[in-house]
């Protein structure tokens, strides 16, 4: 019983780490790339074509390559950007790129909603494409902006439960490691159950964070 | 205040191509209520958006307060646009702001100190009557009270032109009527110039000095609107007048049916009672209606005249010398 606590406690603490981490840069990342993927497309008021259509080309082959496959094809930027390709904040680094492109599209989406009468209405008023931006967009679709957040994160718990296969550690690896392959159900039910709960929790916040920023 | 030359603007939509302007010319003069009138199509919207070029003109100019905007450089551009409200048909607010938030967006966007704006969104409200809703979003208000906010927040940095895009469309008839008159209300106290463009004849005649009309991206006519009531044959009377129109009064064998327009002064003299009085025909008012325009009775009658061909053909032509040539309607 004790063994199972503190795999299961470590492992949590695994999972929170890399998704906590990877969906920081996540956003950081995404949030702007999902702006740029609107202003410059037709009509919007950074319009640039042909940038537009090769920031989705990249977009698009980032989200169609499988997470496992993506996790160890990156090792080499990942030993790059933090030394090693083995262990949890290894891990961290395929994590963003599969989330990014998937964030930038959810912020598309998101900010794509907003009432093209209120940029209108900015730009009549002198606003500069930066205030617009910070201004209008992004304060407007907060919202949605805050669900596609929570899908990510949920996402990113996803993700996560496959860092076992570069070492990472995380609830998915004690569950198929201990779970699964020593045929310990007590370890297999206990992860699935801290997922849901993660999954659970960071849905039931973002909802109601949501729903605090709606005024409509 | 503004003039525009020669504006023509062509969409380009895959390849058809779709004129919206053709060769409009028109200036606005300062402190005037500016209407254009115009069907949904007609090309109101694509005319007023380049005046603050949110659609920039394929081919003309566009002056506004001396200045040739369609060159200035975008930094400039901006600027330019602060010194012009817009309001528009869906009010356009921003649901993430504050009643206040949304009148202080534009004294942000042009870099206002805090205190400053606090002092001004005060003022504006009040000067709408909203100053309760400070802290309100807009979906918790009613249309009027919406167009009203979009009102403020156009005018919060002191703008010397307003410009209009269909604001009263989405109101009730009272609530048009009480928008009209506090933008009326502010083109006086303030000496805004006020261009709007609708397609309804009651916003013309409660409001506007001036008028031109917009037919498939052409001007028709443009002039004051009541000159332009006053002109026989002016689009505008036409319009003006087209309710009358349609009137399914036969006259009598002997008489004849007859429309009177009455302008200003020519509508405060007893014309109608003189004429039967000096030329021995008998009056028989079928319909009427007198309404003020800017200040001045403009009337219509429509009257049937019953008398001797020859008292008819004399009192027909004592109202032309009087300033009111009638329009005969039918004549048996």
């Amino acid at each position: 019983m004790n063994d199972l606590l503190s795999m299961i406690l470590e492992a949590s603490g695994e999972t929170v780490y890399m998704t906590g981490v990877a969906a920081l840069f996540t956003l950081a990342l995404g949030v702007p790339l999902g702006v740029l993927l609107v202003i410059s497309d037709q009509g919007g008021i950074w319009e640039r074509p042909g940038f537009n259509r090769a920031l989705g080309a990249l977009v698009n082959v980032g989200r169609s390559a499988p997470f496992v496959i993506l996790m160890v094809a990156v090792a080499p930027l990942t030993r790059m950007v933090v030394g090693t390709s083995i262990g949890s904040t290894a891990a961290i680094v395929p994590l963003v790129v599969a989330a990014v492109p998937f964030m930038g599209r959810v912020v598309e989406q998101s900010l794509h909603e907003v009432d093209p009468g209120l940029i209108e209405a900015a730009t009549a008023m002198g606003s500069s494409n930066w205030q617009i931006v910070s201004k209008v967009l992004v304060p407007e679709a907060l919202p949605s902006l805050i669900r596609g957040t929570a899908l990510m994160l949920v996402n990113l718990i996803g993700y996560t439960t496959m860092a076992g296969a570069i070492g990472g550690g995380g609830l998915g690896d004690v569950a198929v490691k201990w779970g699964y392959m020593r045929y310990r159900n007590d370890v297999m039910l206990a992860s699935l159950v801290v997922l849901l709960v993660m999954v659970q929790v960071m849905q039931w916040i973002g909802d109601s964070l949501a729903n605090r920023f709606t005024h409509k | 205040m503004i003039e525009l030359r020669g504006l023509t603007k062509v969409f380009d939509k895959n390849g058809q191509e779709t004129t919206a302007l053709s060769d409009v010319s028109l200036s606005v003069p300062k402190g005037e209520i500016y209407g254009i009138l115009g069907q949904s199509g007609a090309g109101k919207s694509t005319l007023i958006r380049c005046v603050n070029l949110l659609e920039r003109p394929t081919s003309g100019e566009v002056w506004v307060d001396g200045r040739e905007i369609t060159t200035l450089p975008p930094a400039e551009l901006r600027a330019a646009r602060q010194e012009m409200g817009m309001i528009f048909q869906q009010f356009n607010l921003f649901d993430s702001r504050t009643v206040a938030g949304n009148v202080a967006y534009p004294l942000e966007v042009a870099g206002w100190p805090k205190s400053r704006i606090k002092e001004r969104v005060a003022e504006l409200l009040a000067l709408v009557g909203l100053s309760d809703k400070a802290d309100a979003h807009p979906a918790q208000l009613s249309g009027g009270q919406k167009q009203r906010v979009g009102i403020a927040r156009a005018l919060a940095p002191g703008p010397k032109l307003l410009l209009s895009d269909e604001a009263t469309s989405a109101l009730d008839p009272e609530t048009t009527r009480s928008v009209l008159s506090l933008l009326q209300e502010i083109n006086q106290k303030l000496g805004l110039t006020i261009l709007l463009i609708t397609h309804q004849m009651e916003v013309v005649k409660q409001v506007c000095d001036s008028v031109a009309i917009l037919e498939n991206g052409a001007l028709v006519e443009q002039g004051k609107v009541l000159e332009l009531i006053a002109r026989p044959g002016s689009r505008l009377r036409e319009l003006f007048y087209e309710p009358f129109r349609e009137t399914a009064f036969q006259a009598h064998p002997q008489g004849v049916l007859v429309a009177l327009s009455f302008v200003g002064e020519t509508a405060d003299a007893p014309l109608i009672s003189t004429v039967v009085r000096r030329f021995d025909v008998d009056a028989n008012i079928v319909e009427g209606a007198v309404e003020r325009i800017g200040g001045s009775r403009v009337g219509r009658l429509l009257v049937e005249l019953t008398g001797a061909p020859e008292s008819l053909r004399s009192a027909l032509q004592y109202m032309t010398e009087r300033g009111v040539p009638p329009e005969v309607i039918n004549r048996e």
